[in-house]
């Protein structure tokens, strides 16, 4: 922790429970560490924290984030570095507090002195639109929205983006928090058969950019339950692939959108196609 | 959109009776109107909006004369309503109404400029429309009683449009729309894609179920036909 820098606040959030978002975290999260950025990733979630669990850094868990905030550890005693990406770190959540213990001016004060320190924050929201999902999004210069293509899912993201624009520090100022949407658990045989909202119909609701498209994959389930995110267990899997071309497109770079399809192999080149 | 052949009902005129500021010039007018003035400008737009009637029978003025007085009068916003204290014959027809059989009111003192903004903060007069070119997200309201609403772009589901005028979406509505919120029976409502769950214009509502499904996913139009909601497609 060297050299001054100024890292990007992410926030990955959904409004909606079970989405996928901290696995989305932490896939992200290894993705771009993977590609030589220094990145935290700060469960938000306290009272349920799961991150930690999904990175498999449960065991080394001694301080976390409201520690921080109420002064009884300093921020780098509380970071845990991952044992297979030496750029990529846990600020973990509390699990005996509740989201009362998350201060604004703590928040503040963390989030400020990690950006001089990594190239990414990546803050990974707890569900619904309380004080722990305000606070998360609370510093982000952008958002990850996290949909499941259904519409339930999708009405809460509407809901969330209307947040981001007006709770954030940047909407406050009169700036604009860029927004992303990732769309996860798409079944592309439910997709054909018209049991699952469209990507159109998705985007045509949500009116903003997509960031990518995650297949539906045990690979994801297995992932998480080995406590190593699908970037790193199984970094050819489509659904890595897909998060890992998010996070060249998150960095500027045009990559074709891929429409995940049944077909394997040769076919799977024919279906690509780039969305709106 | 055939909904204007209401029936004719038979004319009926009432007598009502309004509270209007009295001005009564005092001859000079020139410096009257330089004292009129100096308390206008303690106090702008005292006057603005508000009726005001002349009382002319402090002066002796020709007609040429009172509409001169009535130009200047315009020229600091003060609008003459009608004007008493003078000859009939005088009061020709480019002139305001002659009034009769005024009843006195109380005295009004003109606030001191402290107090004017404080209790009577003069508002310059926007034109009453709301301009929203963003989408209006679930879970968002936006409140207009002062007139119409525009909304470039859709509105979610379990978002709230609420107009006092009327209310225009160039997106689709998925959520509620309620146009002529303070009474404006003529307000109505107008959208580009309607999925919406719920119209009302006034007291008059009806929610996605009540409406033909075959308005859905098209444009449309909903407006008030006496007591009844009607929504038509736009073609």
């Amino acid at each position: 922790m060297s050299d001054e820098k100024s890292a990007r606040v992410l926030v990955v959030t959904s409004g909606k429970g079970g989405v996928g978002k901290t696995t989305s975290t932490a896939a992200l999260g290894a993705a771009l560490a993977d590609q030589g950025d220094k990145v935290v990733v700060i469960d938000f979630d306290v009272g349920l924290r799961n991150l930690d669990l999904v990175l498999g850094a449960e065991r080394r868990v001694v301080f976390d984030l409201i520690n921080v905030i109420h002064g009884v550890a300093k921020l780098p005693q509380a970071l845990i570095r991952d044992k297979r990406l030496e750029n990529l770190y846990l600020l973990p959540a509390s699990q005996t507090r509740d989201k009362e213990a998350l201060t604004e001016d703590g928040v503040a004060k963390v989030i400020a002195e990690l950006r001089t320190k990594f190239d990414w924050i990546v803050c990974d929201s707890p569900a619904g639109i309380e004080r722990g999902a305000t606070l998360a999004m609370r510093h982000a210069d952008a958002a990850i929205i996290v949909t499941n293509p259904e519409v339930s899912s999708v009405r809460d993201s509407d809901r969330i983006i209307g947040l981001l624009d007006s709770k954030t520090e940047k909407a406050e100022r009169g700036e604009r928090v860029d927004k992303h949407l990732l769309i996860n658990r798409y079944h592309p045989w439910r997709a054909a058969r018209g049991e699952m909202l469209s990507i159109d119909d998705v985007l045509e609701i949500l009116s903003i950019p997509l960031l990518g498209i995650i297949p539906e994959s045990e690979e994801v389930l297995r992932a998480s339950n080995l406590g190593s995110p699908v970037t790193i267990n199984a970094a050819s899997s489509a659904p890595a692939r897909a998060y890992f071309d998010a996070t060249r497109r998150l960095k500027g770079e045009e990559i074709p959108m891929q429409i995940p399809s049944e077909s394997r192999g040769l076919l799977n080149k024919l279906f690509g196609r780039k969305a709106a | 959109m055939s909904s204007l052949n209401c029936q004719r009902q038979s004319l009926t005129f009432r007598a009502r009776s309004y509270m209007a500021f009295v001005l009564s010039p005092q001859p000079p007018i020139i410096e009257w109107l330089a004292d009129l003035d100096a308390t206008l400008e303690r106090s702008k737009g005292f006057f603005a909006g508000h009726p005001v009637a002349l009382d002319l029978s402090a002066t002796r003025l020709s007609p040429a004369a009172i509409g001169q007085l009535i130009e200047s009068l315009e020229a600091r916003n003060i609008r003459v309503l009608g004007i008493e204290g003078i000859d009939p014959i005088d009061a020709g027809a480019k002139l305001p109404p002659l009034l009769r059989g005024g009843r006195g009111g109380q005295e009004v003192e003109v606030p001191e400029p402290a107090a004017a903004s404080a209790s009577a903060p003069v508002k310059k007069q926007d034109a009453a429309s709301l301009l929203i070119d963003t989408p209006v997200r679930s879970g968002q309201s936006v409140v207009f009683v002062e007139g119409d609403v525009t909304v470039i772009g859709s509105v979610g589901s379990g978002a709230e449009i609420i107009a006092g005028g009327s209310i225009h979406i160039y997106g689709t509505l998925r959520g509620l729309a309620m146009a002529g919120a303070s009474g404006n029976s003529r307000a109505r409502i107008f959208c580009h894609r309607f999925e919406g769950e719920l119209l009302a214009i006034g007291a008059h509502y009806r929610s996605a179920d009540e409406i033909d499904a075959s308005l859905r996913r098209g444009p449309a139009q909903a407006w008030l036909d006496g007591n009844t909601l009607k929504i038509s497609a736009m073609n």
